[in-house]
């Protein structure tokens, strides 16, 4: 927060990335284009869990409930755009009253709760086949583009997501709300007592950490064609964005995104090695850099590794 | 003069133990009052129920000439009712000047969070931690935890304030330096509240007493004379040790 940052940077990364997307075979565009997905539900969960300090474990069902609105309102007819909207629109209403419900608890309570919305909306959707095709799934109307042209327009929408989530994850970090998550994530009972409307403040994270969610998870639903409930809600949709919040530094607003981006490539890379170990190995490494590194990436200094080794 | 807090009344109970049993109390205006008892006497939650912690089972509380029961914590402290707890509480991962800037920007009226570190400054000089405003508040020894506490509740704009054994664990210069620094609270016409077990601390300071055993009130009235009430006596050194005490000075 002392730090002034310049947008010169993130602007110059953006042009980059847009630059990427003209000279990338489809294979990067892909494989960046989920990167940009996990930024997206880092970057949201960081409000909840990064500034609040409340472990949610509800980013899948947000996503996949983002999915299904999306896939069900453009099989309905509705513009590709409007679905999407309306994606973003759902899952924040949803959050806000699934906050109301449950962010009165705390620590592993808090966590349980919020575990189970995801299986009970992969139940539900199961179980309305009439909306849903239940277990059989979904198909999504085929953008009819050439793959190229294709690959790049799901890269520049998830773009666009991701950078609305930077933007709102600057603007929230500076302001009031950001102060005052922090103060509940340190002490929610001081809060209180100096003023903080803890109850509000935890509703509003919530809602932040799903409103851009959703879209992102209907931008995947259009993307892939075909959702089906295992997939959209599945648990590592939560899991992963808490895993590279942490590796990259919790209530930061550059760690969530050094974090995707540290996971996706090491994810790659020992995929492509280890094919079948893979996420046994993936977890050790996992393990391994959070025991080293509880800070995360971001606070990683040359001096701080110094003083870590030197410690008695 | 006016009161500016009013308990009518006031019980709760936690599962069939009365922590607080109907207690009436007034609290005027500039005013410090100490509110002793033995431990368990209900003093907490006391303070308790009027910051809206928890809530009363019966009775009614009336702040500023607004009824308060029943209003969230956030809003009670936005009214202008500051504590401070037994155990401190700082926000350890901030700097000093930032957990009094929370004071200011969520209950004293702060426009912004650079409005807010401005006036915490001003808070941090008062109670004598200027010189530490950049420092992280988890490295704070004691004592001038307790005085961040003082500056935190000071950033509220407090009309009440309540300090909950705000002497707890400093030696005796420590304290008497808290005593200074809550007398020149009082002198800008906040009405204070003292909790402590140690009568003497608040013998000195208050102008007047009050003393609660088993959650019931039973002295309110000058210090000196509260002192020698015999039920006072009684509550706090038992019934025949007070016994003899009587028989001794009669």
């Amino acid at each position: 927060m002392r730090r002034v940052e310049t947008i010169y940077g993130p602007l110059a990364v953006l042009a980059l990335l847009i630059g990427f997307a003209f000279i990338a075979d489809n294979y990067f565009l892909r494989l960046s284009t989920s990167l940009l997905m996990y930024v997206v539900l880092a970057l949201s969960w960081n409000f909840i869990g990064g500034l609040a300090g409340y472990p949610s474990f509800a980013t899948a069902a947000f996503f996949g409930l983002g999915a299904y609105c999306g896939a069900i309102l453009q099989k309905a007819g509705v513009p590709m755009f409007v679905a999407w909207a309306a994606a973003g629109l759902l899952s924040g209403v949803f959050a806000m009253a699934l906050g109301r419900a449950i962010l009165h608890l705390k620590g592993h309570y808090f966590a349980i709760a919020s575990l189970i919305v995801a299986e009970a909306l992969r139940e539900v959707v199961n179980t309305w086949t009439g909306l849903t095709g239940g277990g059989m799934g979904l198909n999504l109307p085929i953008l009819r583009l050439d793959v190229t042209v294709q690959a790049r327009f799901f890269f520049f929408s998830m773009l666009t997501i991701a950078a609305a989530s930077f933007v709102l994850s600057a603007f929230v970090i500076r302001s009031k709300l950001g102060f005052g998550l922090s103060c509940i994530r340190q002490n929610e009972d001081a809060a209180n007592i100096l003023g903080v409307d803890a109850t509000t403040y935890k509703i509003s994270a919530f809602t932040l950490s799903a409103v851009l969610v959703g879209p992102a998870g209907a931008i995947y639903a259009t993307w892939v064609n075909y959702i089906e409930p295992g997939d959209v809600f599945e648990i590592l949709h939560s899991v992963k964005p808490i895993v590279m919040v942490i590796l990259g530094g919790a209530g930061t607003l550059y760690g969530p995104i050094v974090g995707a981006f540290a996971f996706i490539v090491l994810e790659e890379v020992v995929w492509r090695n280890v094919l079948t170990f893979h996420s046994g190995l993936l977890g050790l490494l996992i393990v391994l850099l959070v025991l080293f590194m509880p800070q995360g990436l971001m606070r990683v200094t040359a001096r701080r590794l110094l003083r870590r080794k030197t410690r008695p | 003069m006016t009161a500016l807090l009013e308990l009518k009344g006031v019980s709760r109970s936690f599962g069939g133990i009365a922590a607080v049993n109907n207690v009436t109390a007034s609290f005027q205006k500039g005013e410090i009052v100490g509110l002793i008892g033995p431990n368990g006497a209900g003093k907490t939650t006391l303070v308790n129920l009027v910051t809206g912690v928890h809530h009363i089972d019966a009775g009614e509380i009336v702040f500023d000439g607004k009824r308060i029961n029943g209003l969230k914590s956030h809003r009670i402290s936005r009214l202008g009712v500051a504590r401070t707890f037994q155990v401190v509480q700082p926000f350890p991962e901030m700097t000093v000047a930032d957990n009094v800037a929370a004071g200011a920007l969520f209950a004293g009226g702060a426009g912004s969070v650079a409005a807010a570190r401005e006036e915490a400054q001003q808070h941090l000089e008062f109670v004598g931690l200027g010189a530490m405003a950049d420092t992280l508040a988890s490295a704070l020894t004691l004592p001038d935890r307790k005085r961040l506490e003082l500056a935190k509740s000071l950033a509220i704009k407090p009309k009440l304030l309540m300090l909950d054994e705000v002497n707890a664990g400093l030696n005796l210069r420590e304290i008497d330096d808290a005593l200074k620094l809550i007398r020149a609270i009082a002198d800008t016409g906040v009405t204070i509240v003292i909790i402590e077990h140690v009568i003497k601390v608040v013998v000195s300071l208050s102008d007047r007493l009050l003393v609660l055993h088993h959650g019931e009130l039973i002295a309110d009235g000058p210090p000196d004379d509260v002192v020698k009430d015999p039920q006072v006596v009684e509550a706090y050194l038992g019934a025949r040790f007070a016994q003899r005490m009587r028989g001794g000075t009669a």
